[in-house]
């Protein structure tokens, strides 16, 4: 306990120096200078899952010592409070009243929407972390690039893994009744569908429902269990479950069994099996390094949050490069975003769509208990997986988006 | 295992939770007519100092358990006497104060114990299930039924039996007769709301290993401890007992009969049986 | 008398200066923030401060217009249609909320209200058909008033102004009008009100509709103000904080609201850019509140005020054949 306070006090100072930096700079001409405004929970539900995407960003930076491509970065960071309103908020004071060049974050479907439009009237070239599948599709934004994954792109590798290698025929899907939720569940549905399996039952849990049994009691009828839980609630829905007394195989997305979370599982998480852009266990020089910074700074481990905003931090780097760190012109900005492509990176090899939503490898990891401690194993790596999954980009866009009752459970 | 089993089981389970979170608010409301606001916060301050008492210093369970409650209570004391004791009557600034010093908790829990929630590992001596009658029962949670009725008997026990309790009771019915017969009000209002907070505490270490600790356990907390204490009736232990068991029933049953209302089961009863009646179920006079 | 006069022109100047005075458009755009609490404010401070009656739901039907305004512009509706509609909408929905939590009074009220604002809530999450769930609706253009361009954010300013001070000055009408009056004779002494043949709970369900009014302009101010409104905004916090700024501001005065919604707003988005532990911050300045002005911001600085003037002023000579003792009595 007393190692995670000098942790928080490591980082409120480090947030201290951040927003003192903030403070409105004199208008003498920054020769070189670049402005990131990181958009992040510091308080609220979210907390957590901002607090990481503050590490990711600013392990990146410290281990360039806050230069990049040969500029000098200056990282804003503002709380959104987990609130979509304070979120509209900050990213006016970033774009307006601090000017930043780019934007990184948010973190939440919910804040990116309140945002969208203005990012595109202000014309910043925002990177979030934010999965809302439509972003990237139906409703593209020409100023949004997307170095995490929408929210349905590892459930499509989880169905098929569920229906290919677990054997699963009859699967009850549970998760949370909101945008989120839907479309992890659409993306697993459609392809275990697709693959002969069978959704049985789609539950969904109210946000701000504090005991999930009512709703894990109506698991039945099944081979297996599908959940999405996001945030801490994934810790609850294992215990919980364990304590119906269900022994049937649970996998999960992208949050489910995300690295940084798992300290926090009990026992009944082994064998949990999960998808998601980011594994632990990924054996690179990049991941390497990533581990390593994380570890001396914040005696943490990574997970999906922090490696994303670290490999975000490193696709600007690349497009400060190509520009020559020219960001005057942000259409520019946005190509050379959406150009980037990388090889070595904390998530493996990495490029965009013409959406601008990253396409790179998903891992399947199983929960294991190594030296006492859980941790995530990769037992099968897709390649190459954009949010389209392999079917074709104009049918998968003709089809409705995932919502509640789409794909529907067929009787 | 049967989806209404499960339900059932669960519902006395949950119901004898809900009963430690709103005890102690029926308490404090009935007798000092103080919303206290900070009661979501106190239950969690609970669970998280229970958490730490138990999984970082590997106290036994029930040691931890007591502990969260009298760290909850001292807490509660501290408040009620800097702060509540000066705005007797004045209820907005008991909603403002409550409310300010909940943001000031969760921020605090915040900053100690990181946003990450924390999973509680059940008791070894309470863990695990046995199956009986073809259904699955968690020890743990038959453990909270029962430490719940306990808890129930022994404050009626005070309340019914003792000169304290009679003290409380003469209190709630008629403060200003019981400070024209001798009873101490003031001390007796701090030693009520102590108790609250201790309940509230300890009922935030015993919901450990069923709901985890995390942020935001206050806010999804406190309306049900409200719902409870409306329907049931503050100050009256029975209408908090009746009213959590109906709770319970409540949110296990409606939400799996009708997961299209999961969002309204419990505010649109709610609102139907405070139309109809609006002292609650057990409530003597019309608020 | 000329003294508050007096304010009250300073203070008018002031509000209307502030693209001058306040630098940057961002900052500009938190002080339309603040006037579109205030409004809001002032709407739950009618049923606190003047009814007495609590009300922890008024984020719903704040919601509530905001909802009808935005889903009815990205119907294609225009902007007038818009409004009208959702003053409509809030103001049927306001009398529904009133019929219902006002059979009960006190501790009763406040949970009718409390969860009559959950069901809102509850139903801007599910009637996705409608309300697009969490994602929200956007607003994709603001009204053009005379031709002017509500996308500066002073001039935005300005139109905020505007409707605040028709808010207030509606306000101000109605509390000291006779039927502010009476309704804060119900507030005081219900029973006798009554027995004067007063019919009470009408007089509380008019101010109930006057106070969903102005909660409504206020959501239909905000909605255009973020451009994006989703189901968080109707959440339980966002009721329970308008009752804070109320009260923390002094119920029962028309400044104390505008004066709560400020020191909300200002935490919320100014000072958190400084602060990381601004929530902590707030909640400490709600308790400072209660300790040193109980009754609230306003009327515990008139008393400081008042205390400073007497202690500065030399005491009043005694008038002749007086007798002593009487002096100092107001």
């Amino acid at each position: 306990m007393s190692l995670k306070l000098n942790r928080r006090k490591f980082l409120a100072g480090t947030a201290a120096v951040a927003s003192t930096a903030a403070f409105p700079m004199p208008s003498i001409a920054q020769a070189k200078g670049v402005k990131l405004g990181l958009l992040c929970d510091k308080t609220g539900a979210l907390a957590e899952g901002g607090f990481q995407m503050e590490q990711g960003v600013t392990v990146y930076l410290k281990s360039k010592n806050m230069t990049l491509a040969g500029h000098k970065i200056e990282l804003l960071i503002a709380d959104t409070g987990s609130s979509p309103a304070i979120t509209k908020t900050k990213a006016q004071e970033l774009v307006e009243r601090d000017k930043v060049d780019v934007i990184l974050g948010p973190l939440a479907a919910f804040e990116m929407f309140a945002i969208s439009d203005y990012i595109v009237q202000t014309k910043t070239p925002t990177l979030c972390l934010a999965g809302a599948d439509d972003l990237t599709q139906r409703k593209p934004n020409p100023f949004l690039t997307r170095a995490s994954a929408t929210s349905s792109q590892a459930e499509h590798v989880m169905g098929d893994y569920a229906a290919k290698v677990m054997g699963l025929k009859r699967v009850a899907c549970i998760d949370s009744d909101f945008a989120f939720g839907y479309e992890q569940q659409g993306g697993f549905q459609q392809v275990f569908e697709d693959a002969g399996g069978k959704v049985v039952k789609k539950i969904w849990a109210p946000l701000g429902a504090p005991d999930f049994t009512p709703f894990i009691a109506q698991i039945q009828d099944c081979d297996g269990v599908h959940q999405g839980f996001a945030g801490g609630a994934p810790v609850k829905f294992m215990k919980q479950y364990a304590d119906v007394g269900l022994k049937l195989p649970v996998c999960g997305g992208e949050t489910a069994g995300d690295d940084a979370l798992l300290s926090r599982f009990g026992d009944e998480a082994i064998g949990l099996v999960n998808a998601c852009p980011y594994t632990i266990d990924l054996k690179n020089d990049a991941n390497d390094k990533f581990k390593a910074l994380m570890d001396e700074e914040y005696l943490g481990i990574p997970g999906f949050y922090a490696a994303s905003m670290y490999v975000t931090v490193q696709v600007v780097e690349a497009a400060l490069h190509a520009l020559h760190g020219d960001l005057s012109k942000p259409e520019q900005t946005v190509k050379a975003l959406r150009a980037v492509s990388l090889k070595d990176t904390v998530r493996g090899p990495l490029h965009f769509d013409h959406f601008g939503n990253a396409v790179g490898n998903m891992y399947v990891r199983k929960i294991v208990k190594e030296g006492g401690k859980l941790t995530n194993v990769t037992q099968k790596t897709y390649e190459n997986c954009s949010q389209f999954w392999t079917y074709d980009e104009a049918k998968y866009l003709a089809q409705p988006a995932y919502s509640r009752d789409y794909p529907p459970v067929k009787t | 295992m049967s989806l209404w089993g499960i339900l059932a089981i669960n519902s006395v389970a949950f119901g004898g939770l809900l009963f430690l979170l709103s005890a102690g608010f029926s308490l404090i409301f009935g007798l000092m007519r103080i919303p206290n606001l900070t009661h979501g916060s106190m239950f969690m301050l609970g669970g998280y100092v229970g958490a730490s008492l138990y999984m970082t210093w590997h106290l036994p369970f029930w040691l931890a358990a007591l502990g969260s409650a009298a760290v909850v209570a001292a807490f509660g004391g501290v408040i009620e006497r800097l702060l509540l004791r000066r705005l007797s009557g004045s209820i907005l600034a008991q909603v403002l104060v409550t409310l300010g010093i909940s943001f000031i908790v969760a921020d605090f829990c915040l900053l100690t114990w990181t946003g990450d929630p924390i999973s509680v590992t059940t008791p070894p001596a309470l863990a695990g299930g046995v199956r009986a009658f073809g259904l699955f029962f968690t020890i743990y949670r038959i453990a909270i039924i029962l430490v719940a009725c306990a808890v129930a008997a022994l404050l009626w026990v005070l309340l019914d039996k003792t000169r304290l309790g009679a003290m409380i009771r003469a209190g709630v019915d008629d403060p200003e007769m019981a400070r024209v017969v001798g009873i101490r009000v003031s001390r007796l209002f701090t030693i009520v709301f102590c108790l609250g907070a201790a309940l509230a505490g300890f009922g935030g270490i015993m919901g450990a290993p069923v709901l985890t600790v995390y942020p935001g356990l206050d806010t999804d907390m406190l309306p049900l401890a409200l719902v409870i204490v409306i329907l049931g009736g503050a100050g009256s232990l029975l209408g908090s007992l009746v009213g959590s068991f109906l709770i319970g029933f409540v949110y296990n049953f409606g939400q799996a009969m009708f997961p299209e209302l999961a969002y309204f089961v419990l505010f649109l009863p709610m609102v139907l049986v405070l139309a109809l009646r609006p002292q609650g179920l057990f409530g003597r006079h019309a608020s | 008398m000329t003294a508050t006069r007096a304010a009250l022109v300073v203070a008018l100047a002031a509000l209307a200066a502030v693209p001058w005075w306040v630098q940057g458009d961002y900052y500009i755009s938190v002080a339309s923030q603040i006037l579109i609490y205030a409004i809001f404010a002032l709407g739950v401070d009618v049923l606190i401060g003047y009814a007495g009656l609590v009300s922890l739901g008024h984020a719903g039907l704040f919601g509530l217009a905001g909802y009808a305004a935005a889903v009815a512009l990205a119907g294609g509706s225009g902007h007038f249609g818009a409004v009208a509609l959702a003053l409509a909408v809030a103001l049927l929905g306001t009398a529904v909320f009133a019929a219902l939590s006002l059979r009960a009074t006190g501790i009763g009220f406040i949970m009718i209200t409390l969860a009559l604002g959950q069901i809102l809530w509850g139903l801007a999450y599910r009637w996705v058909s409608l309300t697009n769930g969490d994602n929200g609706v956007g607003v994709a253009t603001r009204p053009m008033p005379f031709g002017l361009d509500l996308e500066v954010a002073s001039h935005f300013y300005f139109a905020t102004l505007a409707v605040f001070l028709l808010a207030l000055s509606g306000a101000w009408v109605f509390v000291h009008s006779p039927f502010g009056a009476s309704l804060k004779g119900t507030r005081d002494q219900p029973r006798r009100m009554t027995a004067l043949g007063y019919n009470v709970w009408l007089i509380r369900y008019f101010a109930c509709l006057f106070s969903g009014l102005l909660t409504a302009v206020a959501g239909i101010l905000f909605v255009y103000y973020t451009k994006f409104i989703s189901p968080p905004t109707l959440v339980l916090t966002s009721s329970a904080e308008a009752v804070l700024m109320v009260i923390s501001g002094g119920s029962g005065t028309l400044l104390g609201p505008i004066v709560g919604a400020a020191l909300v707003v200002i935490v919320k988005n100014v000072a958190s850019a400084y602060i990381e532990r601004w929530n902590m911050l707030l909640g400490a300045i709600f308790v400072a509140i209660v300790v040193f002005m109980p009754e609230g911001l306003v009327p515990g600085s008139v008393r400081l005020a008042q205390w400073a003037l007497k202690a500065i002023r030399p005491p009043p000579a005694p008038a002749g054949g007086s007798p002593p003792g009487r002096a100092g009595v107001p």
